[in-house]
């Protein structure tokens, strides 16, 4: 290969694991990363710099909570003074005024806040923390006072897929600029969960129609993007716009991945920042070059005109639910697979409902609950 | 009328907050960056974005841009609003 990798736009800086709530469909791997663990400040600062002369343009400052980080403000200046657009995505929780205001002086761009539910009730349920919901419309005040950007968060499944106008109307009303709807992606804590989280087909496909209506009605007043519910597609999402095309992620102990779930991908070899350059984790490193671009490809992917679209869909799903990582992502209607990806969303959205399997540490999980880990 | 022609000349574009126009020189190019998005200005969508500078009205930019490419006022004027219209969409510009 002699072609000229182009730099990515885009990194994910997964600062800390830790976090306050509880999400059954948290996108960190199940095997989290301790805070002894973490990357300190100072290399941080080093990622950073090397990341703006790489090419990176938007910072995603992301966790775990990343808030939970004492230096926050010190990583959020660095971002600024580099030219890197930051964008924190938080819970809300831990989030006090003199925080954030620091944050919006160190010259932070752009906040995304998640919210579970727009109720009390079953936001606070589904985070796995009481008075969650509170202090998310607290921090959400807080942030357009302060004049920030605001995008509100919704990560969709069935416990509250029919509150999706709900939520429009909720970021609306708070001064949101964007809302996302997020339809939840089955990996790690998601696939645990994933009987109890998925709905049916048929609230599924009107959840998608409802969001379309919302975006003729609300044109001009708020940006609704969507996260397609892909068990439920005819074609894959061409996830992280390809594998090592445009962006990649730093785990908090340091590791430089393709994806947040590439990690459960057996037998990738993924390289340390602690050890190399971004980028020449990005240009050289195994786990980037292995599904790059589209000689990986086995059929129906090598000859399908959609391969340089969606460049082959998602490599995780595609292990997870054919066991192989070099097949089509079965959510493909192409893919010999694609019967199982029906098979089980029809199974799963049959299951009732029950306890959720909570995201926490795992090796210990009774104290997991009160998480003495989560707030420093 | 055309929706386009309804916004005032004395209005003052700005980029708000969360959005910036900046030179990348890695890539040698103009892009502008917005929440989740990265967009990457053609050279008469970067000589309207330069002018919106916060401090120059619509009429004034208009002016400058016609004057700067010795095109028809009308015909530039009915574009920059066209623009800025889809941008406003968009919550990238505020107009």
């Amino acid at each position: 290969m002699t072609e000229r990798i182009a730099a990515p736009t885009g990194m994910l800086a997964e600062l800390t694991h830790r976090c306050p709530l509880r999400c059954p469909y948290c996108s960190n791997p199940v095997e989290l990363d301790r805070r002894s663990q973490e990357l300190d400040t100072e290399t941080w600062l080093r990622v950073l710099a090397e990341a703006a002369r790489l090419g990176v343009i938007q910072v995603h400052l992301s966790g775990g909570e990343p808030t939970a980080r004492k230096d926050i403000a010190v990583i959020v200046r660095s971002c600024a003074e580099l030219g890197l657009y930051s964008n924190l995505i938080t819970s809300g929780i831990g989030l006090d005024e003199a925080k954030m205001t620091a944050l919006a002086e160190a010259g932070l761009d752009h906040v995304q806040l998640s919210f579970q539910a727009t109720r009390p009730e079953t936001n606070d349920l589904i985070g796995g923390l009481d008075g969650a919901l509170a202090q998310k419309l607290e921090t959400a005040r807080l942030v357009t006072r302060l004049d920030i950007p605001l995008t509100l968060n919704a990560v969709i499944h069935r416990r509250n897929i029919a509150e999706i106008e709900d939520f429009v109307r909720l970021a609306v009303d708070l001064g949101a600029k964007r809302v996302e709807i997020a339809h939840a992606q089955y990996y790690g804590w998601a696939l645990k969960n994933r009987s109890l989280l998925m709905p049916t087909r048929e609230e599924t496909l009107a959840a998608v129609a409802t969001v379309e209506r919302l975006r003729r009605e609300y044109a001009g007043t708020i940006v609704i993007d969507a996260v397609v519910p892909d068990y439920h597609a005819r074609y894959p999402k061409a996830c992280m716009g390809g594998w090592g095309r445009q962006s990649l992620n730093v785990t908090p102990s340091g590791k430089v991945l393709p994806c947040h779930a590439a990690e459960t991908i057996q037998g990738l070899e993924f390289w340390t920042v602690k050890d190399k350059s971004l980028a020449e984790i990005w240009t050289a490193s195994p786990a980037f070059n292995v599904f790059r671009g589209t000689s990986w490809m086995r059929e129906p992917c090598r000859s399908c005109e959609r391969r340089e679209i969606d460049w082959g869909g998602c490599r995780c799903q595609a292990l997870a639910i054919t066991g192989a990582a070099e097949e089509a992502d079965p959510v493909c209607c192409k893919s010999p697979f694609h019967e199982r990806v029906e098979v089980i969303a029809a199974a799963d959205a049959t299951q009732p409902n029950g306890q959720y399997h909570y995201r926490g540490f795992e090796k210990r999980s009774d104290q997991a609950t009160n998480i003495p880990e989560a707030v420093p | 009328m055309t929706e386009a022609a309804a916004i005032s000349g004395a209005i003052i574009p700005r980029l708000p907050r969360g959005v910036r126009l900046r030179y990348d020189d890695v890539r040698s190019q103009w892009m502008l960056l917005a929440p989740e998005r990265i967009l990457k200005p053609d050279g008469i969508a970067l000589e309207i974005l330069k002018r919106c500078d916060g401090k120059t009205t619509l009429d004034a930019i208009i002016d400058d841009l016609a004057k700067s490419f010795g095109a028809a006022r009308e015909e530039v004027a009915s574009d920059v609003r066209e623009f800025l219209n889809g941008l406003a969409a968009k919550r990238i510009i505020e107009l």
